[in-house]
């Protein structure tokens, strides 16, 4: 299958394996549509995962992961295209419909916009906060200072 | 393209007339303390007198950036975290982080270790699935349930407290094995529980499978097909019941699953009437794994040999196993630390409530309740 899509699409595939997990570096350019043809034509019907892994010191910063599964090949494969700060990516919600909430979570999380998303917002984190505290340089007791005091009227802090 | 749309619904709130005298739609708030959401969960429901025309859920109550702190922690010091996410099923959260972490180092418990693990979780298996039939039946209407699958669960926390010290958050497992051999009598525990228990299972069933106002209340209610399921991303009983014969556990078997014999037991309908008959089903093979285990039991070390400091190499690691309510997944990125550079957790219950909306869209409230109890979620978990 790899080598197939690796010919189809040249330089834009990466096939890597770590560990017998097999997964692929992808051009940015190359979302959705790679992962149409996965889900189309590779019976990767069942998106388990949509995540981002953010890497400061990195010209593109951000990792974006999709985790599939299929069913009848009873195989996974991990999908990962990098972006630059502030670049957006294709959602994949007309693909997967639990793209959704894993979407808006990886926005929440990482400030990733997933362009044609039908409902990008906060998920876990109140509507009116700002920052992304899964980003590397969000401290670990770091708050929503101004929220905080609005919200709750106390002084922020653990 | 497909059209998703239907999975995508969202409600429009800020558009119509405050007082609500222009149509007999209302907007109503349920949560997010309320006692039938099981925790901190906020469902904005859009009515039409009775009949559900959509919803919202509102998450994150409970959210205490799990994935940040074991940013922040050793690899051994925030394995006692998982066992907060889903704190019914403790134990299945510590085997999955262990497990991905094992990988990750390239190590294997020893055959001793994955018996007790899988021990320890199918007993877990049975007490989450206790724990939400209890409270399920309880939301329902009928209390009896409650008070005998609490009765009975007390069991599998006693053999929890003798192994481990705790009841409920155990940190049963260590990355590498387990820390602790088992307690003399621990086989013998075992066997009288699934002796114990065996009928206990059937009393449940006598109670709801039969009974006019159970059935009346469950079927048809809460329907979802196979092909939402998938596309939904949900897993475990809800996905079974909806007919997929597909469980982590035989299909990328893990821990001594493999030398396991036991069936999937699936429905048709994938109404709530049939996610029940499959808990229940689920809890007779899981104490059919138990017995099997409890014998094979082999002799030998519990803990791999892994060194005192744990710094896997730089890499990436997804693991997942079947957790009492779907796939519970790790994705591990290690730098070659001693902290994880990111860990994700791909929560089953998360996922699962997503598909609330489907479920519960041209419903009457009173099944709002219902389908919230059949999913089985933990906010623990949810909001993580």
């Amino acid at each position: 299958m790899i080598t197939q899509l690796k010919r189809q699409y040249g330089s834009g595939i990466e096939p890597l394996s770590y560990l017998g997990q097999n997964y692929m570096i992808v051009d940015r350019s190359l979302i959705p549509e790679i992962l149409q043809v996965l889900r189309d034509e590779e019976q990767f019907d069942y998106c388990v995962d949509i995540t981002a892994v953010h890497y400061p010191k990195r010209e593109k910063q951000f990792d974006v992961l999709w985790i599939l599964y299929s069913f009848p090949r009873n195989e996974r494969i991990r999908v990962k295209a990098m972006i630059a700060e502030g670049e957006s990516i294709p959602s994949v919600t007309s693909i997967w419909g639990t793209a959704n909430w894993l979407e808006r979570e990886a926005f929440d999380m990482f400030g990733i916009k997933f362009d044609g998303h039908p409902d990008l917002k906060r998920i876990l984190l109140p509507d009116g906060w700002k920052g992304h505290p899964l980003r590397k340089d969000y401290g670990i007791i770091e708050q929503d200072k101004e929220w905080v005091q609005i919200n709750l009227g106390i002084e922020s802090g653990q | 393209m497909t059209d998703n749309s239907k999975y995508l619904s969202h409600l429009e709130l800020g558009e119509r007339d405050e007082t609500f005298l222009d149509s007999n739609e209302l907007i109503i708030n349920m949560g997010p303390q309320h006692p039938a959401t099981h925790g901190v969960l906020r469902v904005i429901l859009k009515l039409d007198g009775e009949k559900v025309l959509g919803t919202e859920c509102v998450i994150g109550y409970l959210h205490r950036g799990v994935e940040k702190i074991a940013e922040n922690r050793t690899y051994a010091m925030f394995n006692p975290y998982v066992d907060r996410m889903d704190y019914v099923a403790a134990v299945s959260n510590g085997l999955g982080y262990c497990e991905a972490v094992e990988k990750l180092l390239n190590v294997e418990a020893p055959p001793r270790a994955k018996y007790i693990r899988v021990i320890l979780t199918e007993l877990n298996r049975i007490a989450s699935h206790q724990l939400w039939l209890g409270t399920h039946a309880l939301d329902i209407g009928a209390i009896t349930p409650l008070f005998y699958t609490f009765r009975d669960r007390e069991e599998i926390l006693k053999i929890f407290e003798k192994y481990c010290g705790a009841r409920l958050t155990t940190h049963a497992f260590r990355i590498g094995g387990c820390q602790y051999e088992t307690y003399d009598g621990f086989e013998r525990d075992v066997k009288k529980f699934v002796d114990f228990v065996t009928p206990k299972i059937d009393e449940y069933e006598e109670l709801l499978t039969t009974n006019r106002i159970w059935v009346e209340r469950t079927k048809g209610v809460g329907t979802i097909s196979d092909k939402d399921c998938i596309a939904l991303g949900v897993t475990g009983p809800v996905l079974r019941a909806s007919g997929v014969k597909w469980d982590i556990r035989k299909a990328l078997p893990y821990a001594a699953y493999s030398e396991m014999d036991f069936e999937i037991p699936t429905g048709q309908n994938g109404d709530t009437y049939d996610r029940y008959l499959v808990r229940m089903a689920e809890m007779r093979q899981s104490l059919r794994i138990i017995s099997q285990a409890v014998e094979k039991i082999p002799e030998g070390p519990i803990m791999a040999k892994i060194p005192k400091v744990l710094k896997p190499p730089v890499g990436e690691i997804y693991h997942s196993i079947e957790a009492p309510k779907g796939e519970l997944g790790y994705f591990v990125v290690s730098d070659g630390s001693t902290q994880p550079y990111r860990l994700r957790v791909r929560p089953p219950s998360f996922v699962n409530l997503q598909a609330l909306d489907l479920m519960v869209r041209g419903q009457l409230v009173a099944d709002v309740i219902a389908v919230i109890g059949t999913l089985d979620i933990v906010l623990g978990e949810v909001d993580r």
